[in-house]
């Protein structure tokens, strides 16, 4: 940031893509929706919390769907839950995001065999971008999968959306 | 006072027939009931001043499955100042399962009783506010029955694995 203060200060200009400014402006402003299903949303608190500082990627959870940008679904989705999970993020305005967090809201978990109540997985009722594992996944994985968010809102383009497929490639050449 | 003197003290009271048979293995000790018998002997144990027990600790339902064709309403009280435990069972039909509610005694068992009705579908007659409490209002079936088969979809949300 001290580059582009300077320049400007100079009078000078800074040239970008449009592509990369609006990328760029969201990814470092990811504010998530302040809500939590069950246990995970612990961990979601402490990645929040002073030690793990989610405020230095610009995530700051806010209360209202409307002002959202990600959803993290922390923890078990019950049939019960589902309607009210679908609404919220209905309510949301695009450029949105979900990130499930944790067994339950990526398969059920440990409810997957005998859990009548559980929804086996939050892809059932809405799209998810980022998975995160674990039961539940420490603060550092719910900050991995934040960064494979904005890894994936890096590569996103208003002209024609090949995220997901940049993203594929660039596995297939890891491994 | 001990069990013995509490099973004394009921068939003294409500005759000898009131109590079907005990069980010195549960824990507390259990007496079992006819469920006809419920409100009558529920009420004497709570207003009874040897007895007072003000406390109903929990209420468990409890299916034996089909071959045994029986049900059961479990009540688990407590008297706080005589400090003593007592668990009241009582049999029931597995088809069409009723008995009587005991809202009007200890106010805990409304919701106590709408969970036994959510999980196993047993009726509780003159019940305030007879809901399911747990699951959706619109489920089907009831899920800790030992024959109970999930649904396949909820509102259009498979729901096996």
């Amino acid at each position: 940031m001290g580059l582009l203060d300077r320049n400007i200060q100079k009078g000078g200009i800074v040239i970008s893509k449009l592509d990369d400014l609006i990328n760029w402006a969201r990814l470092s402003s990811m504010w998530p929706m302040a809500f939590g299903t069950a246990c995970c949303a612990i961990e979601f608190m402490g990645a929040q919390s002073t030690p793990y500082d989610l405020d230095r990627f610009g995530i700051v959870p806010f209360a209202s769907p409307r002002q959202a940008d990600v959803m993290i679904v922390a923890g078990t989705v019950t049939f019960k839950m589902a309607d009210r999970v679908r609404r919220l993020y209905e309510q949301m305005a695009e450029p949105r995001y979900v990130v499930s967090m944790g067994s339950c809201s990526n398969c059920g978990g440990p409810y997957w065999e005998h859990g009548y109540h559980v929804v086996k997985g939050v892809d059932r009722i809405i799209p998810v971008d980022v998975y995160v594992p674990g039961c539940p996944p420490r603060p550092e994985a719910l900050i991995g999968g934040l960064l494979k968010l904005q890894e994936k809102i890096r590569q996103e383009t208003i002209v024609a959306p090949k995220a997901i497929e940049k993203l594929l490639e660039k596995k297939a050449k890891v491994a | 006072m001990n069990f013995e003197q509490i099973v004394a003290h009921i068939k003294a009271s409500l005759g000898e027939e009131i109590i079907i048979s005990t069980d010195e293995n549960a824990s507390p000790k259990a007496i079992n009931i006819n469920d006809e018998n419920l409100v009558e002997v529920m009420d004497f144990l709570q207003k009874d001043n040897q007895l007072y027990f003000d406390s109903l600790s929990c209420i468990t339902g409890l299916d034996n499955g089909p071959e045994s064709n029986t049900m059961e309403m479990i009540y688990n009280l407590y008297s706080i100042p005589f400090d003593h435990h007592l668990m009241v069972k009582v049999e029931l039909p597995r088809e069409k399962p009723a008995i009587d509610s005991l809202c009007g005694l200890w106010k805990t068992a409304d919701w106590q009783e709408r969970e036994v009705y959510d999980m196993f579908g047993i009726h509780i007659n003159n019940h305030p506010d007879l809901r399911r409490i747990l699951m959706p209002a619109d489920w089907d079936g009831f899920p800790l029955r030992k024959d109970y088969q999930e649904q396949e979809y909820y509102r259009g949300i498979k729901v096996e694995y």
